[in-house]
């Protein structure tokens, strides 16, 4: 598959002398869904900016569609859709208008007909002669939405799309997602959740501290993320794994006091049950059970930790 | 060019001005009356005339010009600075226009508000006073150009500004001033000598100059050194934009 976005070494210190990107490295493909994961001040919305024009890079390269951003920039950008993280609406602007204004900044003639299909996609038709001021949170991000499909972009970047927004719309966006999708629309979306990008995403990225830890396919990273532990707590210390146990991938607890195993909660048969029974015969004294599952979050601090 | 992007901000930005219509019009209107009652009854009734010209006339480019100044400069740092205010210039920033897209967008629209605006207080005035207009298509050409002059300049302070009390500042500690030290109610020649030459370094001096020409055909200043200097400072604030759009100087972070 060809790379519809690429970002290559970019780099972005703010004038504070912040440097909220440390050599990103990035191609997003063609047609995909690609959901970037991050803690705050990861610097997902400086990447975004970066590509959409907002933000100057300090170095490095970007191109859309085979367009440099900086030497071919109208290029670029009439093939980008942005939904911003903050809610930014010109509060006396009609809706109609207001999306209708978007189509014609990026260069596109008045189709009223394709403005009243985003419109009634998201759910805003009925609200199409409303000022935005008086509008709720959520239909204001639903006019966001509508504002960047107006001039039928190929990409579209969605900054935090469900931040802040209910369940019905949630399942609005993720359809109107998946219908931008059909028509090959590539889309990146930011996101805190994990559920989210799991629902969603072909790909997800990680990134942390100005830098992409990881870029890698849902499916193997949800087998990583399916990860669990079972951790049986025993009444007497022990020194080893006893001899009976060997080669089921036990761990050892501090002060001999606990037994580690860890397994795929995604397999059929995860063998936890066969280990019960093994560790009765080998007489050990169980005193208590607790199985755990790594999180995103314990996916962020091994991979953080890695970096340094 | 994206002529698409300037037809939606240029119709945007008129739409604003004709949903006020009455307030954009009836303020320049009102005011300009209480100059005619109070310069031109209470001070034109000391002053017989200026030049030949009766004074009640003599000061209609004057007022003409001093509310399409400000007017232009009010209306082009206010277009520009709401966005900013408001977090909608991302969406500026982001789509495929550029310098020439948004200055002739915005500023287009600012500097045609002025237009009508001038040409109402035209209208007003003839209500008041016999009025002569010696060029006329100069005089339309020279509201035009200073509509569009100090509407550039006002584009620049809208960026400028970081909040909407600097935004007021140029205008109140500078322009204000030159207007009314530039000779709009007076003609130079009526100032004590050495008054006359600080004058010279007031550019609204040049303006006012040449746009009373094109009314009653005589210049305080060359009309050739006045028109030389509007070029130059349209030309300058046209730089300006351009280098602003080039760096991103307050408005790509
Ligand atoms: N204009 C700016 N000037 C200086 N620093 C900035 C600017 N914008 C962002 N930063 C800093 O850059 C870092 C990355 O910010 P960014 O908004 O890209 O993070 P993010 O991943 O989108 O976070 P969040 O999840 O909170 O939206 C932060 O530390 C932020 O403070
Ligand atoms: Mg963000």
């Amino acid at each position: 598959m060809t790379a519809i976005v690429s970002v290559r070494d970019l780099v972005k210190t703010y004038d504070t002398g912040f440097r909220a990107l440390k050599s990103v490295s990035l191609d997003i493909r063609e047609g995909e869904i690609l959901a970037l994961l991050g803690p705050n001040g990861a610097g997902k919305t400086t990447l975004i900016s970066t590509i959409c024009g907002i933000v100057r890079p300090t170095s490095g390269q970007v191109t859309v569609g085979g367009h440099d951003i900086a030497s071919d920039w109208r290029a670029a950008r009439a093939m980008i859709g942005l939904v911003p993280q903050e809610i930014a609406l010109e509060p006396f602007e009609k809706v109609f208008r207001s999306v209708s204004y978007a189509r014609g900044l990026y260069g596109k003639p008045p189709d009223p007909a394709h403005v009243e299909r985003v419109l009634r996609q998201l759910s805003l038709w009925d609200k199409k002669d409303s000022a935005i001021q008086p509008l709720s949170g959520g239909m204001k991000r639903r006019v966001l939405i509508a504002k960047a499909l107006a001039h039928e972009p190929r990409v579209l970047f969605l900054d935090e799309p469900t931040a802040g927004v209910d369940v019905e719309l949630r399942k609005d966006m993720w359809a109107v997602v998946e219908d931008l999708r059909a028509q090959g629309v590539t889309i990146i979306l930011t996101t805190h959740y994990i559920e989210e990008a799991e629902a969603i995403a072909d790909r997800v990225g990680i990134i942390a501290g100005g830098e992409i830890l990881l870029v890698e396919d849902k499916a193997s990273l949800m087998a990583r993320m399916g990860r669990k532990e079972l951790k049986v707590d025993l009444a007497q210390p022990i020194a080893a794994v006893p001899e009976a146990l060997a080669g089921r991938g036990l761990t050892l607890g501090t002060g001999g006091l606990s037994l580690v195993y860890s397994y795929d909660a995604t397999q059929e048969r995860t063998g936890i049950v066969t280990l019960l029974t093994e560790m009765r015969a080998a007489g050990l004294p169980i005193a208590d059970i607790a199985t755990r599952q790594s999180s995103l979050e314990d996916i962020f601090v091994d991979l953080v930790r890695a970096g340094r | 060019m994206n002529l698409q992007a300037v037809r939606v901000i240029f119709a945007k930005e008129m739409a604003r001005f004709f949903r006020t219509i009455l307030e954009s019009l009836a303020s320049p209107v009102i005011s300009t009356s209480l100059y005619f009652v109070v310069f031109g009854a209470a001070i034109g009734s000391r002053i017989e005339t200026v030049g030949g010209v009766s004074y009640g006339a003599f000061i209609v480019p004057g007022l003409i010009m001093l509310t399409v100044v400000t007017q232009s400069v009010a209306n082009a740092s206010f277009a520009i600075h709401f966005p900013k205010f408001i977090g909608t210039m991302q969406e500026l920033l982001a789509a495929p226009i550029g310098f020439t897209e948004i200055v002739t967008g915005f500023v287009g629209a600012a500097a045609g508000k002025s237009i009508l605006i001038g040409l109402v207080i035209l209208a007003t005035a003839f209500l008041f006073v016999d009025l002569p207009i010696a060029h006329p298509l100069a005089m339309l050409a020279l509201l035009a150009l200073t509509s569009l002059s100090f509407s550039l300049f006002g584009f620049i302070i809208g960026i400028w500004a970081k909040d909407f009390q600097q935004l007021q500042l140029i205008p109140l500690l500078v322009l204000t001033p030159l207007i009314f030290l530039g000779g709009s109610f007076y003609s130079i020649e009526m100032l004590p000598g050495p008054w006359q030459t600080i004058a010279l370094f007031n550019p609204v001096v040049y303006l006012m100059s040449v746009f009373r020409w094109s009314f009653f055909d005589t210049a305080d200043v060359p009309v050739a050194v006045s028109l030389v200097a509007i070029f130059a400072f349209t030309a300058l604030c046209l730089g300006a934009i351009w280098w602003i759009f080039r760096s991103g100087w307050r408005i790509r972070p």
